[in-house]
């Protein structure tokens, strides 16, 4: 992975940098010391490193803009970041850029159970979202892995998704609104209270956006109410390809789960020996969640249990219990952590169509043979969103390169089956060089054409998203 | 008049185009404007259904009768429930899926489950320089490169004309009843809503109609489930007065189309205006305007107004811009149907048509100038 090197030039000026920042931000609220900017050097990507010339926390929307406008008139590339979570490098900085963090600005500004939104700081992170509004019986739907750390400022700037997808969509289908500051300091407001734009949807193209275009301060997010109750369902399987049917017909039958997981082998053993969650060993395993009042429940599980004995399964668990639920859930909440005790893992993010999860499972194993690497499988089947971990050893020479070429190999697999490079991480600069095996010329001239207006001179989050010699041009122009 | 049959010749039209273009699905929608008229009803059929998936592809003329005959014979739909324009609008013709999602359409159900452009996953279109352009895809998470399916919702075709679509759709559920509460004041009509909407129960449609003083809750699901929501709602409003719970499907099926498409104010005069604005707000501004008649959806978060022809612009928009959110006249004649943004938006819609439509040709003067 390549970075552009740090433009001397730019180096050369930090000493004025620091000075005018610092009159414009409160006291301590901007570090250049080395010895501190290297907590910032990456996200959690960190495969990949480099200490920013600068980092600054601002507290409000006026002081982001303060230091936009700076780093705008000194022409100092800026890479926002909430959290530190991103698995792509979104919040990679290079070594001449200001690295602009969200995480003082964490304030509840509005609560609004009558209309259904909270308007919050965008450092906030997104579990103490539902903290704020839970006590009175709402919750933010959204919900990474990560969203005990991360940020809804990293959630709006990678339309982040999680388990529960499938039915609450992912943050741009709850997101009502934003205030975005753009590289030359102009505060705008995107949405509000309301529901849909009145011109065009400039809310909708920011979310996903991976920091280019603008700054997200403070956003507006729809709660909903929290349902009666939740329970999940196990089901075992001897073969991926009958569990990815079974996925299918749950589907098509007319039930809408809120969730359905998806674990191999590789994964369940791994979960057991970590977690002992009382797996079965089989192949493939399911974990079906479905959401209401105990009655509608009972109908729903009865649904998917008559689906799932139609796939002959191995083992059906059915939850009695709020233990026995959370005993269902254990060994996928842990199953990151579970991959990591064996050694060190990539996680892809690649989705594709769910009909084509048996195909694309059996074309992985047999990657796993030709790279002479071991892949676990767990991710949200029910929106095909797949999360192939591929382990390799950091410290054997040349096993990263390898691991790198298998997981592109996948990724171009998805995109090859009519599925995508990422579903929910984001490209970053992990996905930015793969970006042309999913688009055309036409395609991201398009996209960078989006970033042209929000930030004519390249500086928001450069060298991301789009393939460097693809977006060269633009960079060095706005030099 | 340019119809074009594929893609490739749509591509061609646009960019061998030397003056300004009206771009029409069915033409039900009634774009407005002059310009060669462009048709995309060459562009048909559905390419792909994936009931097992949710998603279908289908080009962008293809009429939106065959993509819900498709979908209900799978026991499926389109759960952001379009509006169908004719009546309100006095137009002709087949309603397109490409005109749907250009125009963002979504119905009651919205609320519930999001609007259009929450369900369109891909998009494939022709810039205005004669660009084909591709984006998003066809499964459900995908966030590679920037959402300019997003974008593309909306943009009532001033960024490109759409050549394929690629969206989610969601199994039709068995059964539906509504609660009928009589003779609120609008203010306690959306208070109503707003309680309903804020319980556990999936409400998928909150609606006030006040000139029939009726307020109507949908809930929607298995029976059982639909029984027994019914049964928990009607005991959360009962302060409300007795509701009376329509369970019959056509009944269900006319109360919600007309609430849909407006029937209210279909026939007559009068302009109508289409107001998004936070629900609790929705009473207080339409008791500020004079003269016109509200119809609240959306448990008051869209309302639409009946107003004299030609009057009380300037009043619909400045209550509705005090309070924070828009107002579009979708019937009625002279300038300003849009409305108008704050500079910095301005600047950058302006950017983001300059860019896409170099030569300003695609529907002038729709959405602003």
């Amino acid at each position: 992975m390549e970075m552009p090197p740090p433009d001397p030039a730019i180096l050369a000026r930090q000493p004025e940098l620091v000075k005018r920042l610092s009159g414009a931000l409160s006291a301590g609220a901007v570090i250049s010391d080395p010895a501190e900017t290297r907590a910032y050097e990456c996200d959690a990507l960190t495969a990949y490193r480099c200490a920013p010339l600068a980092v600054v926390l601002p507290s409000s929307t006026q002081e982001v803009a303060a230091v936009l406008r700076i780093c705008h008139d000194m022409r100092v590339p800026v890479v926002p970041r909430g959290s530190g979570t991103s698995l792509a490098g979104g919040a990679l900085p290079g070594g001449d850029c200001v690295v602009l963090g969200v995480a003082r600005m964490t304030a509840v500004l509005e609560t609004d159970y009558a209309n259904r939104f909270i308007r919050v700081q965008a450092g906030r992170t997104n579990l103490s979202v539902t903290g704020a509004v839970e006590a009175d019986g709402f919750f933010y739907a959204p919900d990474p892995s990560s969203q005990l750390a991360c940020a809804i400022a990293g959630n709006i700037a990678m339309n982040s998704g999680g388990a529960h997808c499938l039915k609450y969509g992912v943050t741009t289908n709850n997101l009502l609104g934003v205030t975005l500051v753009l590289m030359d300091g102009t505060v705008t407001e995107l949405g509000g209270a309301h529901l849909d734009a009145g011109g065009l949807d400039l809310l909708g193209l920011v979310c996903g956006s991976e920091g280019q275009l603008g700054v997200v301060t403070e956003a507006t997010l729809r709660i909903l109410p929290r349902p009666e109750g939740a329970r999940p369902v196990l089901i075992g399987f001897d073969s991926s390809e009958v569990a990815g049917a079974c996925v299918s017909d749950i589907i098509k039958a007319g039930v809408l789960p809120v969730a359905i997981e998806f674990m191999d082998r590789p994964c369940i053993r791994a979960c057991e020996a970590f977690a002992s969650a009382g797996y079965p060993d089989c192949e493939a395993l399911l974990i079906v969640e479905v959401e209401g009042s105990e009655a509608e429940i009972d109908e729903q599980l009865g649904v998917i249990l008559q689906i799932a004995r139609r796939h002959d399964p191995v083992e059906l668990r059915e939850s009695g219990s709020e233990e026995e639920s959370a005993a269902i859930w254990l060994g996928r909440k842990s199953a990151f952590g579970a991959m990591g005790q064996i050694g060190d893992y990539m996680c892809l993010d690649g989705t594709i169509p769910v009909s084509e999860l048996p195909r694309v499972l059996r074309r992985i194993s047999e990657m796993s043979e030709e790279f002479g690497l071991r892949v676990g499988n767990v991710f949200h089947a029910g929106d095909g969103n797949m999360h192939p971990l591929i382990l390799y050893d950091a410290n054997k020479p040349g096993d990263l390169e390898t691991c790198e070429a298998f997981g592109a190999e996948i990724l171009k697999l998805c995109v090859e089956v009519g599925g995508c490079l990422t579903g929910e991480h984001g490209v970053g600069v992990e996905k930015r060089d793969l970006m042309a095996h999913q688009y055309t010329p036409d395609d991201l001239e398009a996209q960078m054409a989006v970033k042209d207006v929000f930030d004519p001179k390249w500086l928001l989050n450069p060298a991301k998203v789009f393939p460097l010699a693809a977006s060269e041009p633009r960079r060095v122009a706005a030099e | 008049m340019m119809r074009p049959d594929t893609e490739a010749e749509l591509a061609d039209a646009i960019g061998s185009a030397t003056g300004p273009i009206r771009v029409e699905g069915g033409g039900t929608r009634a774009t407005g404007g002059g310009g060669a008229v462009l048709r995309t009803g060459g562009l048909s059929g559905i390419t792909l259904y994936e009931p097992g998936a949710l998603t279908m592809v289908a080009r962008a003329g293809t009429p939106l009768a065959e993509v819900e005959a498709a979908l209900a014979a799978e026991g499926q739909r389109l759960p952001f429930e379009p509006m169908d324009h004719r009546g309100l609008l006095g137009t002709k013709g087949e309603p397109t899926i490409g005109g749907v999602f250009a125009a963002n359409v979504s119905g009651p159900r919205r609320i519930a489950v999001g609007a259009a452009r929450d369900f369109l996953l891909g998009v494939r279109f022709v810039d205005g320089a004669g660009r084909i352009v591709a984006n998003g895809g066809r499964v459900m998470k995908n966030v590679t490169g920037y959402d300019l399916v997003k974008l593309m919702a909306g943009s009532r075709g001033t960024l490109g004309v759409l050549s394929e679509v690629s969206f989610k759709v969601l199994p039709r559920p068995a059964a539906v009843a509504t609660l009928r509460l009589s003779g609120l004041s609008d203010v306690d009509a959306v208070t109503a809503l707003a309680r309903a909407l804020g319980s556990p129960w999936e409400v998928s449609g909150a609606a006030h109609a006040p000139d029939r003083a009726a307020t109507l809750i949908r809930i929607e699901g298995s029976e059982a489930s639909v029984r027994y929501r019914a049964g928990a709602l009607q005991k959360l409003l009962a302060g409300f007065g007795a509701a009376e719970i329509v369970t019959d499907g056509a009944e269900n099926a006319g109360l919600w189309a007309a609430i849909r498409d407006v029937a209210a104010f279909q026939a007559g005069s009068g302009d109508v205006w289409r107001l998004s604005v936070k629900p609790s707000d929705a009473p207080r501004i339409v008791a500020a305007l004079p003269e016109c008649r509200a119809l609240y959806d959306w448990g008051g978060g869209l309302v639409w107004l009946l107003a004299p022809e030609g009057k009380h612009m300037a009043a619909i928009r400045e209550a509705v811009s005090a309070a924070g959110g828009h107002a579009t006249r979708l019937r009625g004649d002279g300038p300003g149907a849009y409305p108008p943004q704050p500079p910095a938006i301005a600047a950058l819609e302006a950017g983001l048509r300059a860019r896409f439509d170099p030569r300003g040709i695609l529907n002038p003067g729709l959405m602003g100038d």
